[in-house]
């Protein structure tokens, strides 16, 4: 049983801000932590945040996604290609401020002209100030969800699943390395070998008995 | 409760921050890669919050396909990174000048 109407709304919109300020603050973190492994970090929470943020409008399956397959997986592979090469940190620091003004300008426009469009002129029409509808209380976002992509839209599914296929391919090619020297099984030639490359039947003249 | 400008201009705001990171860490390819993240997760609130808005789940079964496009993307790119950095022992983007575009 859920709680229903005024209170409800409000909290959610409290846990909404909540989330929002803690995203926003996750992102400043990313861009300007001075070492890469606390810009993962806090790449991970900016996560976790959005699919909490995912979870308030009701798309619960892809929240779960995202920290499943982004914080369990794809983050944690940046964590270990991070640790993993030993960087220069003063050499990548170096000229850090140089066009920081300019980061900034072009960020401070961005957001100025995306809000100026969302609530001068509305998107055409679309009422912006109009809030979420929750679904009833029987809906499974997973199952509607998981409808129409088995159905509708079966063959891009598909196609997905080739092109992970492919980036496993790619990226295993890619850092696959042959050392000269390494003693290793080549298990087609040991398939294929036949029994006149390994024995060999030699004849042996018979001493004489002295 | 949660309206549609709400989720329109937190997207927006970290679609921003994406970018100015892109300027502030040009160097480093990591941090671009990152960067880029951020901005297909900006792009992925807009498509969930007119997903939920308009009641159509075709903007959610997209944002499905953008995870993977976006991981598949992170784990060719990362690879990338590594042979860069065996090769060059660095991975400024400035060392990136082979082709001297």
């Amino acid at each position: 049983m859920r709680p229903t109407g005024e209170a409800e709304a409000v909290l959610v919109q409290i846990l909404f801000y909540l989330f929002a300020t803690l995203l926003v603050a996750g992102a400043l973190g990313v861009i300007s932590a001075r070492n890469p492994v606390y810009s993962v970090l806090f790449l991970v929470f900016s996560f976790i945040n959005s699919a909490a943020i995912w979870l308030l409008v009701e798309a619960e399956f892809l929240a779960i996604v995202l920290v499943l397959v982004y914080v369990g997986a794809v983050m944690v592979l940046f964590l270990f290609v991070v640790m993993m090469l030993d960087i220069n940190l003063a050499e990548i620091r170096q000229g850090f401020t140089r066009f920081a003004w300019l980061g900034w300008i072009t960020a401070a426009a961005l957001i100025v002209e995306i809000v100026g469009v969302i609530w001068r002129h509305g998107l055409g029409g679309v009422d912006v100030g109009r809030g979420f509808v929750s679904e009833p209380a029987n809906y499974s976002n997973t199952l509607a969800l998981g409808r129409v992509l088995y159905t509708r839209y079966a063959y891009p599914f598909e196609l997905a699943a080739v092109l992970l296929v492919v980036a496993i391919v790619a990226a295993i090619a890619l850092t696959l390395r042959r050392r000269p020297g390494m003693k290793v099984q080549d298990v087609s030639r040991q398939v294929a070998v036949r029994a006149e490359e390994r024995l060999r039947v030699v004849k042996v003249s018979a001493e004489k008995r002295s | 409760m949660i309206t549609l400008a709400d989720l329109l201009t937190l997207s927006a705001i970290l679609f921003a921050l994406a970018v100015a990171g892109i300027f502030l860490n040009r160097k480093n390819v990591i941090l671009l890669l990152m960067c880029v993240e951020l901005l297909l997760l900006a792009a992925n609130f807009n498509f969930i919050a007119f997903s939920r808005m308009l009641g159509d789940l075709t903007g959610q079964v997209f944002v499905f396909f953008v995870l993977t496009v976006a991981a598949a993307e992170s784990a060719i790119g990362l690879a990338i990174l590594v042979v860069l950095f065996r090769e060059r022992r660095s991975i400024s983007v400035e060392d990136l000048n082979t082709l001297k575009g």
